[in-house]
């Protein structure tokens, strides 16, 4: 689960970590008395979206009086924002933050994750701050420090020192990275993160480290200890048929074909998209249906994919483990009919009494088409959306 | 031979009367596994399908000597059933529960090298040696014993392996899914060594998926270390990218991860990739000559 700026920054002041004074508003009224709050006479205003460069897609800007501000929560508020990280339609902004203005001498990363190689959480740390920082690892490795945090001790002030000073910072500042770099790391501990991001993290003017963004993942595991960060979740940035999907315990993620797939199982899901792009066609989706996949889930999988209207074809791909093929059979059949679905569906059905639900959908006299393998169901299915169109 | 697992193992189950552990424990029983009991804390004393519970993993170990067990307890309780199971002695245990927290495992993980316990999972299929034993939740009937050893980080992508083996008549050694996890207790590496080691494995089946750089490690490993012929299929080619928060991921893979990179990665250590997943035994076929 992602986290605003705002949220993250709320975490971060918890943790006396150093950030802007800022309040989070949802209407432009508020967001003009948000800068009377404030005081000063530069402010900047950020749309609240959980998805990086908003900057280039000019949803952060720096302003100056309280007509401007108003002007940027009445441009954003209740529209979407594209940015390289979004899809085309972007995300909705529900919240502006309003901030105090920070100087910046110069421009600092630091970020941690759940490292999988290692497995431990590594600190990553650069100069090269800013937008480009991916580039940066990319091409030169070399400026990204690292951190390995143990999990037995702990991470320890010396790793901080060790960061701080090839980053080339002074006495007074070295201090202060200490206290982020542990507060950070109690942080993601405690809170069970799998993924934190300062970018930038910038020295003022003044000379003081300051935390200028802040971007945090929950790991999705363990939401059920974390009551806090749940309640912070919100719902308006996520995609409706996922969000939908997700309460029946169905994983959907849309693409943009036009070959609906229905899979017990994400390995074999992926597989399947696989195997249907292999042979010429354009998987309009995933979709796993998890291991019971009874008529109530199968139905409800139908109703997703096919509120996608680029789908001309469906493609149905279990592998009957422990659960019986004709009781999935005639959960398909229950399915079909219940949903009215017009566009054609290929079944492949393996694994226990397979033979038997082959049957099953034979004798269904609903327009489902059996497959006898995958490659078969493949070929199938993609000669099925050809002739739909 | 086999690896990990044979018909004399000893096995307990925790979560052992629980719906999962009573179901999958009445399949493995049927399957020939040597059930030898199970552990439910508070139901000690009871006998359940035959076999006794007992309150905790050393009193289990005390009673019957199982060497592995199998995890089927709800998520938030794993870290404490597998470290009470690594405690008490056990040498291999299989957790087949998904959602358990990511920290939670790398805690998990560092004790468990510590104590050398090899832990298969979480979020797997279990470990299975046709006509011998099975723990965990496969299709025990859809294995036949043999000479192809599977390794796979995903269950229903496993059994399709598995199905091709039997129908071409390969059989399998072991089948292992170590599980799609960030933070699995063994991972591809881990497998293949004991593969390779083994007599009765001719020849290797490793199924990835995208994400992480484990089969790009693996494939490091195989080119160094590992002479019996490998097939690998690497689900996730069509997958989009995701949406993504922030850097960090991207940073930390250096740009791997991908199913090209990975394919890359395989070819280049002498492993047969496949493209479609129906072309596993074809594979297999191909560089055996079988």
């Amino acid at each position: 689960m992602n986290l605003h700026e705002y949220q993250a920054k709320q975490l971060f002041a918890e943790y006396g970590l150093p950030v802007s004074t800022g309040y989070a508003v949802d209407t432009p009224e508020d967001a003009a008395a948000a800068a009377d709050k404030l005081g000063g006479d530069k402010w900047v205003v950020k749309a609240q979206v959980h998805a990086g460069g908003r900057g280039k897609a000019g949803g952060v800007k720096l302003v100056s009086s309280k007509e401007e501000i108003r002007a940027f929560a009445e441009k954003w508020l209740g529209k979407n924002l594209v940015t390289y990280q979004t899809d085309a339609n972007g995300q909705p902004v529900s919240k502006i933050l309003v901030e105090t203005c920070t100087d910046i001498a110069q421009e600092l990363y630091l970020g941690a994750v759940i490292d999988r190689s290692s497995r431990r959480i590594v600190f990553m740390a650069s100069t090269e701050g800013g937008v480009e920082i991916e580039k940066v690892a990319e091409e030169t490795p070399e400026k990204i420090l690292k951190a390995t945090i143990d999990p037995l001790c702990g991470a320890q002030p010396f790793q901080a020192r060790e960061l701080a000073f090839q980053l080339g910072l002074n006495d007074r500042q070295v201090k202060q990275f200490t206290n982020l770099f542990l507060g950070l790391a109690k942080l993601f501990a405690d809170l069970d993160l799998a993924l934190l991001e300062i970018n930038p993290l910038v020295i003022t003017s003044e000379g003081n480290l300051h935390c200028l963004d802040g971007k945090i993942n929950i790991d999705g595991n363990a939401m059920y200890r974390q009551p806090k960060l749940r309640a912070m979740h919100d719902p308006s940035q996520d995609d409706e048929r996922e969000a939908r999907a997700a309460k029946w315990e169905l994983n959907y993620v849309a693409l943009d074909g036009n070959i609906g797939c229905m899979v017990n199982g994400a390995g074999l899901a992926m597989g399947t998209m696989d195997i249907v792009q292999l042979h010429g066609g354009r998987p309009a989706n995933f979709l796993d249906v998890g291991g019971g996949a009874t008529k109530e889930r199968v139905t409800e999988a139908f109703k997703i994919i096919l509120s996608d209207s680029n789908v001309q074809a469906v493609l149905i791909n279990i592998f009957g483990g422990i659960v019986r093929c004709d009781m999935i059979a005639e959960g398909i059949i229950g399915a079909v009919a219940e949903v009215g679905v017009t566009v054609p569906v290929v079944v492949r059905l393996e694994g226990n009494n397979a033979e038997l639900g082959r049957k099953v959908l034979g004798d269904s006299g609903l327009n489902i088409i059996a497959a006898s393998s995958l490659t078969d169901a493949a070929e199938k299915v993609v000669a099925a959306a050809r002739g739909a169109k | 031979m086999s690896i990990l697992l044979s018909k004399n193992t000893r096995v307990i189950c925790q979560g052992f009367t629980g719906s999962q552990g009573t179901f999958h424990s009445e399949q493995a029983i049927q399957y020939g596994t040597r059930m030898v009991g199970g552990v439910t804390p508070g139901k000690g004393g009871q006998i359940h399908l035959g076999l006794p519970v007992f309150n905790t993993v050393k009193d289990a170990i005390r009673d019957t000597g199982a060497e592995a067990s199998v995890i089927y307890v709800p998520a938030p309780f794993c870290k404490d059933s597998i470290l009470e199971a690594a405690f008490a002695g056990i040498k291999l245990i299989v957790c087949i529960t998904e959602g358990i927290p990511t920290l939670d495992m790398l805690d998990v993980k560092v004790k468990c090298d510590e104590l050398g316990v090899r832990l298969i999972g979480p979020n797997c299929p279990g470990v299975i040696t046709p006509g011998e034993s099975k723990i965990g939740i496969m299709p025990g009937n859809i294995h036949k014993q043999g000479r192809v050893g599977i390794v796979s980080r995903s269950g229903t992508l496993t059994y399709e392996a598995v199905k091709q083996t039997t129908d071409f008549g390969f059989g399998q050694s072991s089948c292992v899914g170590i599980g799609g996890d960030p933070i699995p207790g063994s991972n591809f590496i881990d497998i293949l060594a004991l593969f390779e080691k083994d007599d009765q494995t001719e020849a290797i089946v490793m199924i990835g998926e995208i994400g992480g750089t484990a089969e790009e490690e693996a494939a490091a490993y195989i080119k160094a270390n590992v002479r019996k012929p490998v097939v690998s299929y690497i689900a996730g080619v069509t997958a989009p990218a995701g949406k993504r928060m922030g850097h960090a991921g991207a940073i930390i893979s250096g740009g791997k991860g991908t199913a090209a990179e990975k394919f890359a990665a395989l070819q280049d250590a002498g492993v047969k990739t496949v493209r479609s997943l129906a072309d596993i035994g074809n594979g297999i076929k191909e560089i055996t000559g079988w």
